[in-house]
């Protein structure tokens, strides 16, 4: 998977977990709870949803690494590698 | 035959827009079903029918502004036959806001399931988005939504729109401020009428956390299970213990629920708040507590929550999450006459056994109405707060 489609993944399915986020609010630095104000649960359904769309089962532990976009596009697609 | 009118969601509402109908002349509906979407000052939510049968006639056309209890439908009921009442009715005064609405009548064929009129009955359009098409004067009913279920997201209107930034921002605070007017004028009321009073304590949520923990290591996304859902489902045990604490308060008398519907405040990005309740939330186990709270939150953020939510909350739980301030001393909601308010877990000192340990900690003040219930009551909750959160296993 290349990072373009890691990237229209990842904004796909957080602006479905929270419609009233527009896609350009999304840059490679926002963070999901500091700068778009995702709450735990819309996180958790994010995570659940990455994990419909793309397989790969991200634990708690690892909820950081998919905080940004930016650090998204390198975790997953090192777990999707 | 039974006449559905415009509910009251909620002890502030006179009236509301009708924004789109979900059923059409001769479906049958059953008690529970959303027949239609009103526009209020708190967003669009879905109302539902209590009625069983067939829809015989639509009475109000979408754009209508109807006052709370305007009639809406007409329903009949299992095995009644059709009545001739528009045709009946024809002489007299109308009845109907405009004659579109009586083209709908019984004579003419239901819809096919997938006609452009039944299509655009079962729109799906978030709040952010419906409210920028409404700016823009885009008819919704030509974009093809991209979001859940073919819903018309933010960035669909967006590929639509024409930018007039001044304008847009100005009639989004307006939208904004009609929340914030809903809300003000139900905290000065409740602070107003409401005689409360307040009992605080810290609670040991280490072991709930350290379960938490265990039982998410092996579970999937989809699976797992948030504090916030130990929390209501403590919340709601414990409500049925203490009767006094929930139900309602009208015409100067207090009505307990043998029911727990507990509401649950969402807050919303753009600024205000809502708190659907989790209908009947003591005959959920905690999975389905946590699936219904998953649910609520989607369904807050998309525009989608549904008239028996609204209006059906018997006590509320309001969190602040999993990060932030400790205490939270809330406003209870009218007509309730109860609210618990949980702040942030926070590591601090706490001595287990007699020795100085650091634990997770949790702070929970409940508000509760003085005409109804007393301190020993509210004790008494906070007591039996505790001991269902200090043992998730029994949750």
């Amino acid at each position: 998977m290349t990072e373009e489609e890691i990237r229209r993944a990842y904004i796909e399915e957080l602006t479905e977990v929270a419609p009233d986020i527009s896609p350009d609010e999304i840059g490679n630095e926002a963070h999901i709870q500091d700068d778009l104000d995702l709450d735990s649960m819309d996180i958790l359904n994010f995570v659940t949803a990455l994990h419909e769309r793309l397989g790969i089962d991200i634990p708690e532990p690892d909820y950081p690494r998919i905080a940004t976009l930016g650090k998204a596009i390198r975790y997953l697609g090192q777990r999707l590698a | 035959m039974a006449v559905f009118t415009m509910p009251s969601l909620g002890a502030d509402m006179e009236a509301g827009t009708l924004s789109e109908w979900l059923v059409a002349p001769g479906d049958e509906v059953r008690r529970g079903d959303s027949i239609a979407v009103v526009e209020t000052q708190k967003g669009a939510i879905e109302i539902e029918c209590f009625e069983e049968g067939r829809v015989q006639e639509l009475l109000a056309v979408p754009g209508a502004e109807l006052p709370v209890g305007a009639p809406l439908a007409l329903i009949l009921a299992p095995g009644e036959s059709e009545h001739p009442t528009t045709q009946a009715q024809e002489g007299g005064e109308s009845r109907l806001p405009t004659a579109a609405a009586r083209q709908t009548a019984t004579s003419a064929p239901p819809p096919k399931p997938d006609s452009p009129t039944r299509r655009e009955a079962f729109l799906r359009v978030s709040p952010a988005a419906r409210m920028r098409a409404k700016e823009q004067g885009i008819d919704l009913s030509t974009i093809e939504g991209s979001g859940p279920d073919g819903a018309i997201v933010l960035a669909d209107i967006g590929k639509r729109a024409r930018p007039e930034p001044s304008t847009r921002s100005e009639k989004h605070s307006t939208q904004l401020d009609e929340m914030r007017k809903v809300i003000a004028a139900a905290m000065t009321r409740s602070k107003q009428t409401i005689p409360h009073f307040y009992l605080s304590q810290t609670i040991d949520v280490q072991p709930a956390i350290d379960w938490l923990e265990a039982r998410n290591r092996d579970a999937t996304p989809g699976e797992r299970l948030l504090l916030g859902a130990l929390v209501v489902r403590a919340a709601a045990l414990a409500a049925v213990k203490v009767p006094s604490l929930n139900g309602h308060f009208v015409d100067g008398a207090f009505r307990p629920s043998a029911e727990v519907n507990a509401g649950i405040v969402i807050a919303l990005r753009g600024g205000g708040l809502v708190a659907p309740a989790l209908n009947d939330a003591v005959g959920l186990s905690l999975d389905e507590t946590m699936t219904g709270m998953r649910d609520l939150v989607s369904r807050a953020r998309a525009g989608r929550l549904k008239s028996s939510e609204m209006a059906g909350g018997t006590i509320t739980i309001s969190s602040l999450g999993e990060t932030g301030a400790e205490t939270m001393t809330g406003v209870i909601f009218p007509p309730q006459v109860a609210l618990v308010g949980v702040g942030a877990p926070q590591l601090r000192p706490w001595i287990v056994a007699g020795k100085i340990v650091p634990r997770m900690l949790i702070n929970v003040t409940i508000s509760a109405d003085h005409r109804v219930s007393d301190g020993r009551q509210a004790a008494k909750y906070i007591a039996e707060f505790e001991t269902r959160i200090e043992r998730p296993e029994t949750l």
